[in-house]
């Protein structure tokens, strides 16, 4: 069987190989792809849009609605995950770990057992994680802000220089996960909870489609940002730009809150008490 | 572009995929898919798409691999076959 599963990928890579020589060179301008419209992309749209990287333009602008279910597919794996791994019915761990502050002494108490109450002395630990690395904690929680702020750059900065929601949403959400890498799941789950994640997953889309249905309150077509000229006091170029900035923030914040979702419900098999 | 600095990424592209398939340890695989695609990243770069590698980069060779590091800490660590 093996066998017969090497001589098929052998068989396929050697015709994809053989008919991709038949492809138009890198830049050619005579390819078909690049005989449609992108010649209208590439005249017109700092003109139309105000928006001098072309990718985000196309993106979020001529092809707004493949962005808009794009993130929607996001939000989908985000469901997906949480539907099929999470599980609400706590099952209590044979024992947990205490580890004293002061002193770094570490209780395991069974199950049954007195479980220390004073939050300030004693701090639970996961029962796989034991190692407590303080250079590590420090370190991630010192970067952290930075890379927030370069992620909000990304966002922000999408007009201008590569980036956009996506990415920038991707580095936010990357930023919380390296927080709960560095600490442990409870104490990020309780900074950025998930109830608070899935809301933010939603309006993320909800700002979206918004923008959309703005669009067409006002009387243009659906996600035709031009028109939002009327509300911003600008000219309608400018408020094509204003726009995307508009969708590219509910992209950012869609995917960050589904990254760190889909995180919490991965390490913890869907329990979220204890994790990576 | 440089086209040995293409070629070497390409072998690169090549050696770590068919490693990240072959390998016994899947915490292992999950690494070499790292490298791979912030190799294919490279890739991206190299052939003008920033805003590509850019996502590549931060989706494949970022999040994608804690996601991967993830299920295996909660599943086994040895594939089976």
């Amino acid at each position: 069987m093996k066998y017969i599963g090497l001589i098929a990928v052998l068989l396929f890579g050697a015709v994809i190989l053989t008919t991709s020589l038949e492809f138009p060179a890198v830049g050619d301008p005579n390819s078909p792809a690049s005989r449609h419209v992108s010649d209208d992309y590439i005249e017109h749209a700092l003109e139309e849009t105000a928006v001098p990287n072309l990718v985000t333009a196309v993106l979020a602008d001529y092809r707004s609605y493949d962005t808009m279910f794009e993130s929607a597919v996001v939000l989908a794996a985000g469901l997906a995950c949480f539907f099929l791994l999470r599980r609400f019915r706590r099952k209590p761990p044979p024992y947990r770990l205490y580890r004293h502050i002061d002193t770094g002494v570490i209780l395991i108490i069974e199950k049954g057992g007195k479980e220390p109450t004073n939050s300030d002395e004693f701090e639970r630990i996961d029962a796989n994680w034991v190692p407590y690395d303080v250079i590590i904690e420090k370190a991630a929680g010192l970067v952290v802000p930075f890379l927030q702020l370069f992620a909000l750059y990304v966002i922000f900065h999408g007009h201008h220089s590569p980036g956009g929601g996506f990415q920038g949403g991707v580095i936010f959400g990357a930023t919380l996960i390296l927080l709960a890498l560095s600490t442990d799941l409870r104490s990020t789950l309780r900074q950025m909870p998930e109830k608070s994640s899935a809301i933010m997953a939603s309006t993320g889309l909800f700002i979206y489609s918004g923008t959309g249905v703005l669009c067409l309150l006002l009387g243009a077509n659906f996600l035709d940002y031009g028109i939002l000229s009327r509300l911003l006091a600008v000219d309608p170029v400018m408020a094509r730009s204003h726009g995307i900035l508009m969708v590219e923030i509910g992209v950012g914040v869609a995917v960050s809150a589904v990254m760190i979702w889909i995180y919490y419900n991965l390490v913890s098999a869907g329990r979220h008490d204890e994790g990576l | 572009m440089i086209w040995q600095l293409d070629l070497i990424i390409l072998t690169l592209v090549l050696i770590c995929g068919m490693a990240a398939i072959s390998i016994k340890d899947l915490l292992g695989a999950a690494v070499l898919f790292g490298a791979f695609s912030f190799m294919m990243c490279l890739l991206f770069a190299i052939m003008g798409a920033v805003d590509v590698a850019f996502t590549e980069a931060s989706v494949g060779a970022g999040v994608s691999t804690v996601f991967f590091v993830a299920a295996v800490f909660r599943t086994s660590r040895s594939s089976r076959d």
